[in-house]
């Protein structure tokens, strides 16, 4: 299980990048931390999630 | 017209109220601000009263009419560019604040330079993509300065859903994370204040060093 933002989900052995797409992430709207540290983005392909990973995805929406 | 005072007397006043420490820590910090709207306006004079030493303003845009709802312009100011008309009018409240002004659109390509000097980063901008845009550069370029975002004030729901959170180790985001201008189609300065004033106090808190030992996330 790989806890993604609070929840418990089976996504380990998935890329990060086919977690985003499946899920339906906005890449252009979205920063990502694994186990606390900023993913870049140019290598979301090649991050392959972990058992006991924690991610949180932020969403950013639109307002200021 | 009153006389403005020294600037001894204004650092007596804020250090009768805080403290002489904390005074001396606000007053030698250096605080970006990446768009002056309805966040940064108001986040930059909640930190200009409180005493921090120094804001770099930076905004690309002229005050428009369409501002006057929610961000601390005024109407004689229509058409001057966000920076300078802000500047001045931080001035007015805190005439010894240092105030560096950039008018340029903040890109991927320009934060390295732009965002070297100062230790604190506010995210203030209010288009989602750029908020994003921001945000990755920040924490690739300068993982050892803090950030703090503002991410979902748009609406008239209740104030209390904005809240501010520690993400990463530097990484502050205030709002209530789903509010979307694009679907609410509104935005009110008393709940873009709100989230204005979580992005502040979260700054204050970091120039006073309350996050240093904490390690867990809130």
């Amino acid at each position: 299980m790989v806890t993604i933002n609070g929840k418990q989900i089976p996504a380990e052995g998935k890329t990060l990048a086919d977690y985003l797409a499946e899920a339906g992430y906005d890449l252009k709207r979205i920063a990502v931390e694994l186990n606390g540290d900023i993913v870049p983005k140019a290598t979301f392909a090649e991050v392959i999630l972990k058992e006991g990973d924690v991610l949180e995805i932020v969403s950013f929406v639109g307002g200021g | 017209m009153a006389v403005i005072p020294s600037k001894q007397e204004l650092d007596d006043a804020l250090i009768a109220r805080h403290g002489a420490e904390l005074h001396a820590r606000l007053s030698q910090a250096t605080v970006a601000i990446c768009g002056l709207g309805g966040l940064g306006s108001n986040i930059a004079i909640a930190l200009a009263r409180a005493g921090v030493g120094h804001l770099h303003l930076i905004d690309f845009d002229r005050v428009d009419i369409s501002n006057l709802n929610r961000q601390q312009y005024f109407v004689r100011q229509l058409g001057l560019f966000k920076t300078e008309a802000l500047r001045d009018n931080l001035k007015e409240i805190a005439p010894y604040l240092q105030v560096t002004t950039s008018t340029v659109r903040v890109t991927e390509e320009n934060i390295p330079t732009l965002l070297a000097e100062p230790d604190i980063i506010c995210e203030a901008f209010d288009k989602a993509e750029a908020k994003a845009m921001l945000v990755n550069a920040v924490l690739k370029h300068f993982p050892d300065k803090w950030l703090v975002s503002g991410n979902g004030m748009a609406g008239k729901g209740s104030a209390n859903l904005i809240r501010t959170r520690r993400l990463g180790r530097h990484f502050i985001i205030c709002g209530d994370g789903v509010s979307d201008v694009e679907a609410s189609g509104t935005l009110f300065s008393a709940r873009v204040m709100a989230c204005a004033a979580h992005e502040a106090l979260a700054v204050i808190q970091i120039i006073a060093g309350d996050f240093e030992n904490v390690n867990i996330k809130e």
